[in-house]
C-alpha cells in the first residue's frame, strides 16, 4: 500500500432524501410538453431526469428519463423517446442547459415530423409535472485520506453517494462532483480525481457506482 | 405490533438511521393528526401503525378523532362519493349538516400541535381554529373528476391550510397552496404481507382445492364492477386456449354490499363451467390472502378504476409478476416492462399473462425488479420518512433544504 496523504480538508458525507411537490401541470400532447418543460421550475426539469435514479435504483440498465418514457410508452413516438433518453446528461453542467437541450430536441422534432403533433395521451395518462425537494443532512461521517474515505464508502447510503455525485455537480451547479472535488482540492490527486470524473454514473445502478468507486480508490492505494 | 428496529433486515440499517436522523429534526415539535374514525377504513389503518412507529423515531405525534352524528357521516360519505365522481345530488341542507356538526367539533377539539395533519374531508373546517400553527390536509380519495359543487365547497376551507397531500399525480389539481405527492404504503410485517412458510401456502391450496401442478393466475379484490372480475375471466379463457393454467378470483366485500352480491353472482355464473376458476370469498383473512398471493405464479389486478390499488405492491413485495390496468396509483407502481407489464383491455391482459406464463425467465426478472421497486418506494418506512420530510417542510420554502 502506498503512503497515504493527508487531506488539507476532511470530506464530510451528507446525504440527501426528497419529497416530491406537485404542480397540477399537466400536459396531453407534444406542444404542451414542450410549452411547459420550456416554462417549469428548474426543480421540476431536474427530478423527471433523476427521478427514475434513485426510485428504480436496482435496475440495470435503468429507465430513462420521465420525458422519454412517457413519449414513448403514452404517446408511441419511439424515435423522439430514443433522442430524449440518449440525452448525455453528464454533458451538462446546468440544469438550465440540459432543459434547454430537451426543448430543443422536442421542438426539432415536432418540426420535421407531421404526424408528432398529432399525437395525445388518453384521459388518465397525462405527463405530470412535479418537483424534488431536496433535504441534505450531514451523517457524521468524514475522511481525512483516501483509506478512511474508502471505508466510508463502502457503508454510507446510495442516498449520499446519489447526493455527491448527482446533486452537487449538476443541481448545485458545482461543475463537478464532490469526490472529485475533494479528492483534486485536498489530497492535490489530480488523476484520481479525472478518473472518478470520466465515469459515466448515469448508465449503472447506484450500487453498482458504489463498487465502481470503490475498485477505483483501492487500486489507487495499491491495494 | 412490530418495532422500528424489527424493519432493519428488511430496508437495512441505514433506512432506520436516516428516520432517527431526520426525526430529531422535529425536536419540540408537537404532530397532531386528526380524522374520524378510531377503527375501520384505510386511513385508521395508517395512522394505527404511523403513529406508534413515529412516537419511537421520538416524533411527538398525537392522534384526535372529530365527532359527528349518522347524518353527518351519510353527508360525508356521499361527499366521498361525488369526489369520486359518482353522480351524487348534493343540496344546500347537506352542505347546512356538515357545517353544524363542523361547528361542533370547532368548538369542541383541542388543538394541541405545532402542525395539525387534518386526514379527508370530514374534518376539514376545524381549520378555521388555525393561529400561528402550521396545517397540512391529507387527501386520500381519488379526486382526479370530482363533483365540482363538492370541490368548489371544500376549496373554501383547504386554502386556509399550508399544504396538501395526494396519493397519485393524477389527483392533483390546481391550487393556490404548496402539494405533495405521497403515496400510501404496505407494511411488509402484517399479516398480509409477512414471509409464510411454505406449509401454511400448501394448507391454504388443500383447503380450496387449488394444484400446484398447474400455473396459478390470480387477482385479490373485492367483487366490484370496477375491479372487472368478468374481464379478468375473459382474459384468462383466452389465456387457457394455449396454457392448461388455473385462476383465483378472491377478495371480501360481498356480504354487506347488495351490488357486491349481484356482482359476485355474475362472476361464478360466468366461471361455472370450469372447475379451474377458483372463486373465493375471504373477508378479512389477511393469512389466506397472503398465501394465495405467494401460491400464484401470475397475479393480475385489472381494475378499471383504482384508488391506489396496493394490491399490486403486496403482489411485486412477494416477487410476483403482475399484470395489472394502467389506472390510478398502479403505473406509480409498474413500470412497464421493468417491474410488471400494464394493460389497457382484456385482450391486453391475456397478451401479457401468457408472455409471463410463457417466459418463467422474463417473469421472475420483473417479479425481482418489482420486489426492489416495493423496498424502496412503498414499504412503510418510506412513508414514514415522506410524512416527516413533509412536516419539515412546512418552515422550509426553498427547493434544496440544508437541516
Amino acid at each position: 500500500m502506498q503512503e497515504l496523504i493527508r487531506a488539507k480538508e476532511p470530506f464530510h458525507f451528507h446525504t440527501r432524501l426528497h419529497l416530491s411537490e406537485l404542480t397540477g401541470l399537466r400536459a396531453t400532447t407534444l406542444g404542451q410538453l414542450l410549452t411547459l418543460i420550456k416554462t417549469v421550475p428548474g426543480a421540476s426539469i431536474y427530478h423527471h431526469t433523476h427521478r427514475f435514479l434513485q426510485q428504480h435504483q436496482n435496475l440495470s440498465p435503468e429507465p430513462p428519463n420521465d420525458f422519454a418514457y412517457w413519449v414513448t410508452e403514452i404517446l408511441g413516438d419511439d424515435e423522439l423517446g430514443e433522442k430524449l433518453a440518449s440525452i448525455n446528461v453528464i454533458q451538462y453542467s446546468t440544469i438550465r442547459n440540459l432543459r434547454d437541450k430537451i426543448a430543443s430536441t422536442i421542438e426539432e422534432h415536432l418540426q420535421t415530423n407531421a404526424f408528432a403533433k398529432l399525437r395525445f395521451a388518453s384521459s388518465g395518462e397525462e405527463f405530470h409535472f412535479m418537483k424534488s425537494v431536496s433535504f441534505v443532512l450531514p451523517t457524521g461521517c468524514s475522511a481525512m485520506d483516501l483509506k478512511e474515505f474508502s471505508e466510508n464508502l463502502r457503508k454510507i447510503t446510495v442516498d449520499s453517494i446519489y447526493f455527491h455525485i448527482f446533486e452537487a455537480r449538476l443541481r448545485l451547479e458545482r461543475g463537478e462532483n464532490d469526490f472529485s472535488n475533494w479528492i483534486e482540492n485536498s489530497l492535490g490527486d489530480k488523476d484520481l480525481a479525472n478518473e472518478i470524473s470520466s465515469l459515466d454514473p448515469y448508465t449503472q445502478t447506484l450500487e453498482n457506482l458504489r463498487r465502481t468507486l470503490v475498485r477505483i480508490i483501492d487500486k489507487r492505494m495499491g491495494l | 405490533m412490530a418495532t422500528i428496529e424489527e424493519y432493519i433486515p428488511i430496508v437495512g440499517q441505514s433506512v432506520i438511521d436516516d428516520l432517527r436522523l431526520i426525526a430529531q429534526k422535529l425536536q419540540g415539535k408537537i404532530i397532531q393528526n386528526i380524522n374520524s374514525t378510531a377503527v375501520g377504513g384505510g386511513v385508521a389503518e395508517i395512522l394505527n401503525r404511523m403513529v406508534p412507529l413515529l412516537k419511537e423515531i421520538g416524533v411527538d405525534t398525537r392522534w384526535d378523532l372529530i365527532r359527528g352524528g349518522e347524518q353527518f357521516f351519510e353527508v360525508t360519505k356521499k361527499f366521498h362519493n361525488a369526489l369520486h365522481g359518482s353522480s351524487e345530488i348534493i343540496t344546500q341542507h347537506d352542505f347546512d349538516v356538515f357545517m353544524a356538526t363542523s361547528q361542533t367539533n370547532i368548538d369542541e377539539v383541542v388543538i394541541k400541535g405545532d402542525i395539525v395533519f387534518v386526514h379527508d374531508p370530514q374534518p376539514i373546517a376545524l381549520i378555521k381554529k388555525k393561529s400561528g400553527n402550521k396545517w397540512i390536509w391529507r387527501c386520500h380519495i381519488d379526486i382526479s373528476n370530482p363533483n365540482q359543487k363538492v370541490w368548489g365547497f371544500l376549496m373554501n376551507f383547504i386554502d386556509k391550510y399550508d399544504s396538501a397531500v395526494f396519493s397519485a399525480p393524477g389527483f392533483s389539481p390546481r391550487l393556490p397552496i404548496r402539494q405533495f405527492l405521497i403515496a400510501p404504503s404496505i407494511d411488509p410485517l402484517s399479516d398480509k404481507n409477512k414471509d409464510l412458510p411454505q406449509d401454511v401456502i400448501d394448507g391454504v391450496l388443500r383447503k380450496y382445492e387449488i394444484s400446484k401442478n398447474k400455473p396459478i393466475v390470480t387477482q385479490i379484490s373485492r367483487f366490484d364492477r370496477l375491479k372487472d372480475p368478468v374481464g379478468v375471466i375473459e382474459a384468462y379463457q383466452q389465456v387457457k386456449r394455449y396454457i392448461d393454467c388455473q385462476l383465483i378470483l378472491a377478495g371480501g366485500g360481498a356480504s354487506d354490499d347488495p351490488e357486491g352480491a349481484k356482482v359476485l353472482e355474475e362472476v361464478k355464473e360466468r366461471a361455472k363451467k370450469d372447475r379451474d376458476i377458483h372463486i373465493l370469498l375471504l373477508p378479512q383473512n389477511d393469512i389466506e390472502v397472503n398465501a394465495l398471493q405467494r401460491a400464484s405464479t401470475v397475479i393480475i389486478q385489472k381494475s378499471l378504476k383504482e384508488g391506489f390499488g396496493l394490491t399490486v405492491s403486496e403482489a411485486l413485495w412477494k416477487g410476483k409478476p403482475v399484470v395489472a390496468s394502467n389506472v390510478g396509483g398502479i403505473p406509480l407502481q409498474v413500470k412497464h416492462k421493468y417491474s410488471g407489464l400494464l394493460c389497457h383491455s382484456v385482450d391486453g391482459a391475456a397478451f401479457a399473462i401468457k408472455q409471463l406464463l410463457n417466459s418463467p425467465e422474463y417473469a421472475k426478472k420483473m417479479g425481482e425488479n418489482g420486489r426492489e421497486h416495493v423496498r424502496n418506494n412503498f414499504l412503510i418506512t418510506r412513508h414514514l420518512r415522506d410524512y416527516i420530510l413533509l412536516f419539515l417542510s412546512l418552515f422550509h420554502g426553498e427547493d434544496v433544504v440544508y437541516l
